[in-house]
């Protein structure tokens, strides 16, 4: 089956997108495609690889790059609720003057219309949040 | 697989206190260029998105709530209020504001979009939806 992820809240206040990450490690070894990951909400904030967390804690957002590095997945993070919640790629930061960037390997930023056409191309939209 | 999907958002969220009421508005009007056929549910507190009269200005929040008089140009003209959530908050259909279309099919006369469903018209709703965004 081809699945759809929306993510809708941050890293480590909520559980969405631990829950997320194991969910799309259990379909991809099951033999399901994963169209596409979408950021969206506070779920922008899974794609800094400015995180440190203490070293016994998961790395959330080095989960995702590692995930999206093993099995080719494209990881998007919504640029209007990422321009509003700081976290910039090259082309933001030069569009809009900022003095760096903090995306995380393997997201990239773009626009809601990856959402909608994931959900087109995709037999399942499934979304983790509250 | 077709291209055309039945798109269901439902906002269930009061409008400000979270983000998630207006950016849902965000996904539908964005979504709205991609010609999907689509239904807005509002139920539960999700409902004070679209009462009338909204005033923010002690809140220092952006009022957004007369971008939901837009949806009728975006082609948007399904949108369900759960009848059993209005009752709830002692609301009627009057304490909303008066969303409407143009029917392109019928001489563009002026059509209200807003339907009030019960609890269970409005599963046998969702039950027919192949998208549902839920905020």
């Amino acid at each position: 089956m081809k699945l759809a992820i929306q993510i809708n809240e941050g890293p480590y206040t909520h559980e969405a997108s631990v829950s997320a990450l194991n969910y799309v490690k259990a379909a991809v070894a099951a033999g399901h495609e994963i169209f596409r990951v979408f950021f969206y909400h506070d779920g922008v904030n899974n794609g800094t690889r400015f995180t440190t967390p203490p070293q016994d804690d998961v790395n959330i957002a080095n989960s995702w790059s590692q995930l999206a590095k093993d099995h080719k997945i494209d990881l998007v993070v919504c640029v209007a609720a990422a321009q509003r919640r700081g976290i910039v790629d090259e082309g933001e930061q030069k569009r809009n003057g900022k003095d760096g960037n903090n995306i995380a390997d393997g997201f990239r930023i773009s626009g809601l219309g990856q959402l909608i056409e994931a959900a087109i191309q995709s037999d399942r939209l499934i979304t983790f949040g509250d | 697989m077709s291209d055309i999907k039945k798109f269901m958002y439902i906002n269930r969220r009061a409008p400000y206190g979270t983000v998630y009421a207006w950016e849902s508005l965000e996904v539908v009007l964005i979504g709205a260029a991609f010609d999907q056929l689509v239904s807005l549910a509002f139920i539960d507190d999700g409902i004070y998105q679209i009462m009338k009269g909204q005033d923010t200005s002690q809140l220092g929040i952006k009022n957004f709530s007369p971008t939901y008089g837009a949806l009728g140009d975006y082609g948007i003209t399904n949108i369900y209020v759960e009848k059993e959530s209005l009752e709830e908050r002692g609301l009627t259909l009057d304490d909303l504001i008066p969303l409407k279309y143009e029917d392109e099919n019928d001489n563009y006369a002026e059509k209200d979009s807003i339907k009030v469903v019960t609890a269970s018209e409005l599963a046998k709703i969702l039950e027919e939806q192949e998208v549902l965004l839920d905020f």
